[in-house]
């Protein structure tokens, strides 16, 4: 403070707010799925490691039933579209079309929770049976609980955006909802594939 | 632009706003408000770093202890200070406090108070989820150590193997306590480690393109992606060996399809990186320090970040080195024998670099150099029983016996204590304002130095004439009692030591010389505001036109304006070069992260004792999320001019 | 039965060179109640119980060491032993790394001596690079004490090359020591091959269960806590455990490989030299884990079939009236339900066989010396011995404590 500071340039005409990798959100939300992602490949490891030291897989039981978990696949890909849509009419300051995608995405966000709740139903195994139960069952529930974060996070979002609050982060918030969900759905593809294939395969 | 920002009202900093008024407006700004409700919201990246500076050092002068009673246990055969129950805590309690409350949190700490300030931005990315961390980390430890003084402390290693830790073998909550202390420590270093890297990808002084980000600070970025990849792994073991416990699930259960190996594989997976999790950090007290006192730039930038990268990865290969006498095939283990020992080679460099630092230096002996020199002597030779420990054959003979305990006292105390004492010496009138004591520094550093390798060195032989690790007791008659003897003697040296630190501390912050901002003639932005740093970090964000920022432009770094003073803002730029690109609001202090970590200590610790409380506890939970997220109603107002 | 009190002490001639003699006399403190019973015992036996409620016991048993066992050395090992002279005052004896008698000990030694030769070499360079940058530095210190200076051209070329040979340096030194490492592995394995006997051990919260193998069924038996093997004969080992995870480890034969519930592994031991070894549990295993070691010996040929005929056999029969009264009492307490006493009644497989638990070096898993004065305060007070341990305190008389301990010390 004693020297006059010398300045080389003036930033008061850069944005105060901004989409995708220039928003510090998006990185925190980058670093999250990273964070999640390794917690599911370890979780796959872990199954794998124990299928690799029983003869039979599943030791006993069936194989998870088709439906619900299948019905959740084709649920999770169909809504990557309607979230695909938020995600650009968040990032064309859209309220309007906004309020509608993030209404659509709670209605999704909820029926796949429903779902969820059904394919608890059909694993037919307990989590107490064996090492493989508890296995499947840790699986479906972790990703239950992303499910439920997501949800949750988006009524929030939605709730928000009907009220006096909607500025321009808003709006980084939807896009950054939007990632973080095309990651739970992009989890759901090998888990089901790991909960419903594999045991079926091997 | 948005109309609001156009409002001539809005203040910003630069050449039309004096530099007096500037300084107030930004204090008033960013200050923390004063009393409890202040202490307890605040999200200042300065005041949390302090806190957990201050709660890691309590925790290690704790786990310090333990390691006194255990040294008294075994000064001779056979004896009974501590009944083998007490004893079995005491161990655990000493590993599990010095790794999870100690060794990770205190570099996490330097990390967050130190790295906003040396990229040169005000604040830390996401400063809510950080004062978060810091309380969720306290409830863990504070969690662990009352479970310990009632009794229930962990008794079955700081590595909790099953199916000693599982529900046959270790009834009662004993062991839930120190697997919720994981999740605790681990939801807290996550939340930092994200910090972290958003922090140095996108909050770094214009100019200071990948080529001149500080050592220190690469470290930390190297370190918080291993965290990021390494930590989920004990979360998800320790997850499993609770839901084991608690819900009956077979995950490590042989008689169900559960398999004991498969927590060795999870929890190494993790364990290993740790190692470098604590001790890349402490590289970079050393890249920042001996420039500082050869008085030259460190030699060798390229090669110590490609080091600090390589380690990064090398560091996930190894895990099964610790599981050499598991019986696991031998051609695999060779495979991680020749992994573990490459990890020689990046380590070596970074040797060479500072070696050559100082050779080329005008080195000024002052106390944090000391403290690098004793780091050079010790770790080097704990390194290279390091490669003793990476061969099979000799690892079946010395594994799991007291040269390991040597070993790994060698690479951490010398690899990251003797690097974190030099730090406290160097940044201490950062912290503070004022010097530590010389004269009690070179004090504190002799009786380390001497105490450490009385204690420690010993117990080489010790594990070589047989001596298996986590007995509380030995016969006496094989040879052990005179060298276990020497390793007690050393210890207390090694106590007086950090007594004398204490006094040090205590003396200083009272009576210390008044510290400028630059002391030591440093080259990082740390130095380039005052000691102790404002809350706001820096009047205005300073311009990086090369690696040594401070001795380029001996005249004062260049500046940019433009931000606001009357609203927290800080200035992002863009990954690689530093372009500026957003001014981007920082949140203001917050008694929501408080409320939300004291959600998540009942959900975790009530589900110690129920599973429900994961179905009840997530309500208070989601209430302090959404409080914490939901934006303040009070729309943002022009600041009014000051009188 | 005095005999056997009085043989604990080493033979004066053997004190020279018998590790064993090394090893002193451990004092077994013993507390007020178990000490009672203890007396109580021992004054049956008509001795003077010691005054000070303290049990003098030498720790090595009575078995004899062949000559010249600690005097075999290598030259070249005794040198390198001389190198850390703190090793020296300690005893280099039944649980040594450094000490090998087998193959494979010998070997890792071998590379151990040679990583440390060469690490040792390096870790004198840095030094010596530590010292001379801080000397030279000294002289540089009288330079002006200006500000950081720019490091000259020539200067950091030259150090560039330093730091390019030293990581090549770094790399073939380790690549080196990855391949001796490799070679004494594949070594050490090949022996698995000639194995010739085979011992099954079970490890068990705090103890070890021995059974040795044989085509013929009824030539197996089972024994605890101690292992004897002919010299020179490989031996192979499998490894279980029934509870957690445990260690085998005889340093002076070979390095550790684990125990683990739901797996079976294996590894072979050979004894080169006759002799006494003491093994211990090296993995932590809970309360007790650190008195959970084992005895091994290694004995000729001919003494090692002898001891297996002996072992065969089931237990020999009370030869008095104490000892059939003792027999008496410990069918009929509570003894039975975890002690198997092979030709008797007892066959419960929960603790260890005590077919021929006289006969055995040392009681409850290494922590005391087999002695029938240690056995008696073993039976009296199991927990203050060993707390946490899974022998209960067996609710005995004074009367019948002696009679049990008459008739297990019969049980040679």
């Amino acid at each position: 403070m004693e020297r006059a500071p010398r300045f080389a340039a003036d930033l008061a005409h850069l944005p105060t707010s901004a989409h995708g990798p220039r928003a510090t959100t998006w990185w925190g939300t980058l670093g999250f799925i990273l964070i999640e992602a390794t917690g599911f490949a370890l979780a796959a490891a872990a199954y794998f490691y124990l299928m690799g030291q029983t003869e039979t897989w599943p030791p006993g039981q069936s194989p998870p039933d088709w439906l619900w978990g299948t019905l959740q696949l084709v649920l999770m890909l169909a809504s990557l579209w309607p979230n695909w849509w938020t995600d650009r009419v968040a990032h064309a300051d859209d309220l309007r079309k906004v309020r509608i995608g993030l209404v659509a995405m709670s209605a999704v966000g909820l029926l796949t929770l429903v779902v969820r709740a059904f394919e608890f139903g059909a694993l037919n195994c307990r989590w107490d049976d064996n090492a493989y139960g508890s296995m499947v069952w840790v699986l479906l529930g972790l990703h239950a609980t992303h499910l439920i974060t997501d949800v949750g996070d988006t009524l929030v979002l939605t709730v928000l955006m009907f009220t006096k609050h909607v500025e321009p982060r808003r709006f980084t918030d939807v896009t950054d909802n939007c990632v973080y969900w095309n990651f739970v759905v992009a989890a759901w593809v090998p888990l089901w594939a790991l909960l419903y294939v594999v045991p079926r395969v091997v | 632009m948005s109309p609001r920002d156009a409002s001539p009202f809005i203040r910003r900093d630069g050449p039309a706003l004096e530099e007096v008024e500037t300084y107030a407006r930004l204090e008033r700004t960013w200050a923390t408000p004063p009393g409890l409700w202040g202490w307890l919201s605040s999200v200042d990246h300065k005041q949390v770093g302090r806190r957990y500076i201050v709660t890691a050092f309590v925790f290690f002068l704790l786990a310090g202890l333990l390691a006194l009673a255990m040294r008294m246990q075994l000064a001779g055969p056979e004896q009974t200070l501590l009944t083998p129950d007490r004893y079995n805590q005491i161990f655990t309690m000493h590993g599990t406090t010095m790794m999870f409350l100690f060794a990770v949190p205190v570099m996490e700490a330097f990390a967050i108070y130190l790295v906003p300030l040396m990229v040169g931005t005000r604040a830390i990315a996401f400063p809510r989820l950080n004062a978060f961390s810091y309380w969720v980390y306290l409830a863990g430890g504070v969690m662990l150590w009352v479970a310990f003084i009632l009794n229930v402390g962990p008794d079955v290693g700081w590595f909790s193997y099953v199916p000693l830790a599982g529900p046959q073998f270790s009834p009662g909550k004993r062991t839930d306590f120190w697997a919720q202390m994981i999740t605790f420590t681990e939801v807290a270093a996550l939340a930092v480690a994200v910090e972290i890297i958003v922090t140095v990808f996108k909050q770094r002084a214009p100019g200071m393109s990948l080529n001149r980000i500080p050592l220190f600070v690469w470290g930390q970025l190297v370190t918080s992606f291993m965290v990021v990849f390494a930590m989920p792994a004990v979360m998800v073991s320790s997850s499993m060996l609770i839901m084991d416990r608690l819900i009956g699930t077979h995950f490590f259960n042989p008689a169900e399809g559960g398999d004991a190996l498969l927590w060795q594989h999870l929890f190494w997976f993790f364990g290993h990186p740790e190692v470098y999790i604590i001790f890349l950090p402490a590289t970079g007290f050393v890249s920042s320090i001996l420039p500082t006192f050869a008085r030259r730039p460190i030699f060798g930038y390229t090669a110590l970040v490609l080091a600090l990268v390589a380690t990064g990865f090398l560091g996930f290969g190894l895990w099964v080195h610790h599981m050499f006498v598991t019986g696991l095939p031998h051609l695999g283990n060779s495979f991680y024998t020749a992994a573990s020992m490459a990890i020689a080679v990046p380590s070596g460099i970074q040797i060479f670099c500072w070696l050559a630092t100082l050779w080329d230096g005008r080195p000024r002996f002052a106390t944090p150099l000391l403290f690098v020199i004793g780091f050079i002597v010790i770790f080097v030779l704990g390194g290279l029983s390091g490669i003793m420990l990476a061969s099979v054959p000799i690892d079946s003979q010395v594994h799991d016996t007291y040269f390991v305990v040597a070993h790994f006292h060698y690479v951490l105390i010398g690899g990251a204590v003797f690097p974190l004492f030099g730090a406290v010496y160097y940044w201490f009138p950062k912290f503070t304002g004022r010097m530590l004591s010389e004269r009690a520094g070179a004090w504190n550093f002799g009786l380390f130095f001497v105490g450490f390798n009385l204690a420690f060195f010993p117990m080489h032989i010790l594990g070589l004439i047989g001596m298996p690790r986590r007995v509380y007791s030995y016969p006496a008659g094989l040879g052990w009692d005179d060298l276990n003897l020497l390793a007690t003697a050393g210890a207390t040296i090694l106590a007086a030591g950090v007594l004398v630190f204490l006094g040090n501390v205590w003396h200083s912050l009272k009576y210390g010389l008044v510290a400028d901002d630059n002391p030591w003639g440093a080259a990082t932005l740390e130095w380039a505001t005052t000691s102790p740093p404002p809350s706001f970090n820096f009047v205005h964000i300073p311009v990086v036109t090369g690696s040594n920022p401070l001795w380029e432009e001996p005249d004062g770094l260049p500046v940019v304006g433009g931000l606001r003073v009357d609203q927290r803002e800080l200035l992002l730029t863009s990954v690689v070069d530093a372009e500026p690109e957003v001014r981007e609001p920082s949140p203001e202090p917050s008694i929501w992260p408080l409320l939300s970590a004291t959600a998540v200590t009942i959900l975790f610790i009530g589900s110690i004792f129920t599973p429900w409380a994961v179905v009840w506890g997530s309500i208070p939970l989601a209430v302090g999320l959404i409080g914490w997220f939901w934006p303040k109603s009070a729309p943002d107002t022009p600041e009014p001019v000051i009188d | 039965m005095t005999a056997r009190l009085a043989a604990p002490s080493p033979s004066p001639a053997g004190r020279g060179r018998d590790p064993c003699a090394a090893l002193g006399e451990a004092k077994l403190r013993l507390p007020p109640a178990q000490a009672l019973l203890a007396r109580k015992a021992w004054e049956g036996e008509g001795k003077v119980f010691p005054r000070n409620l303290a049990l003098t016991l030498p720790l090595c048993g009575p078995l004899p060491l062949p000559p010249g066992a600690g005097e075999g050395a290598a030259p070249w090992r005794r040198a390198a032993l001389a190198l850390c002279p703190l090793a020296l005052s300690a005893c280099q004896g039944i649980q040594s790394a450094l000490d090998p008698a087998g193959h494979q000990s010998g070997r890792i030694a071998g590379l151990w001596w040679l990583f440390l030769a060469v690490l040792a070499a390096i870790y004198a360079l840095v030094l010596v690079l530590l010292l001379i940058a801080a000397f030279r530095s000294r002289r540089r210190r009288s330079l002006p004490p200006g500000p950081a200076f720019r490091p000259e051209e020539p200067t950091e070329r030259r150090l560039t090359r330093g730091l390019t040979a030293w990581a090549v340096g770094t790399a073939a030194i380790v690549l080196t020591l990855t391949g001796f490492s490799y070679a004494v592995d594949r070594d050490i394995l090949a022996l698995g091959h000639r194995a010739e006997l085979t011992i099954e051990v079970t490890a068990k919260q705090w103890w070890w269960q021995v059974k040795y193998d044989d085509p013929v069924p009824n030539r197996s038996f089972e024994t605890a806590n101690e292992i004897r093997l002919p010299v020179g004969v490989p031996v192979r080992v499998v490894l279980k455990s029934q509870d957690v995870i445990h260690s085998f480890w005889v340093p002076n034969l070979h390095g550790k490989t684990d125990l683990i519930p739901g797996r079976v592994n294996e590894t072979v031991i050979v004894a080169d030299r006759e002799g006494r070894y003491r093994g211990q549990c090296a993995e932590f295993c809970g309360f007790q884990h650190a008195n959970m070691a084992l005895d091994v010996v290694a004995m000729p040929r001919e003494q090692f079939d002898a001891w297996r005929e002996s072992q065969l056999a089931p237990a020999s029969a009370p030869s008095d009236d104490r000892s059939r009264e003792g027999q008496r009492v410990f069918l009929t307490s509570a003894c039975v339900m975890c002690h198997t006493v092979r030709g008797t009644t007892a066959a419960s497989r929960v603790g260890p066989d005590l077919t021929h638990v006289a006969a055995r070096p040392s009681l409850a898993a290494g922590t005391l010396p087999y002695s029938k004065g240690n056995l008696a305060g073993w039976i009296a007070d199991p927990q203050r011995i060993k707390p946490g341990s899974q022998m209960p305190v067996v609710d005995l008389s004074a009367d019948q404590l002696q009679s049990v301990l008459a008739y297990l010390d019969g049980l040679k």
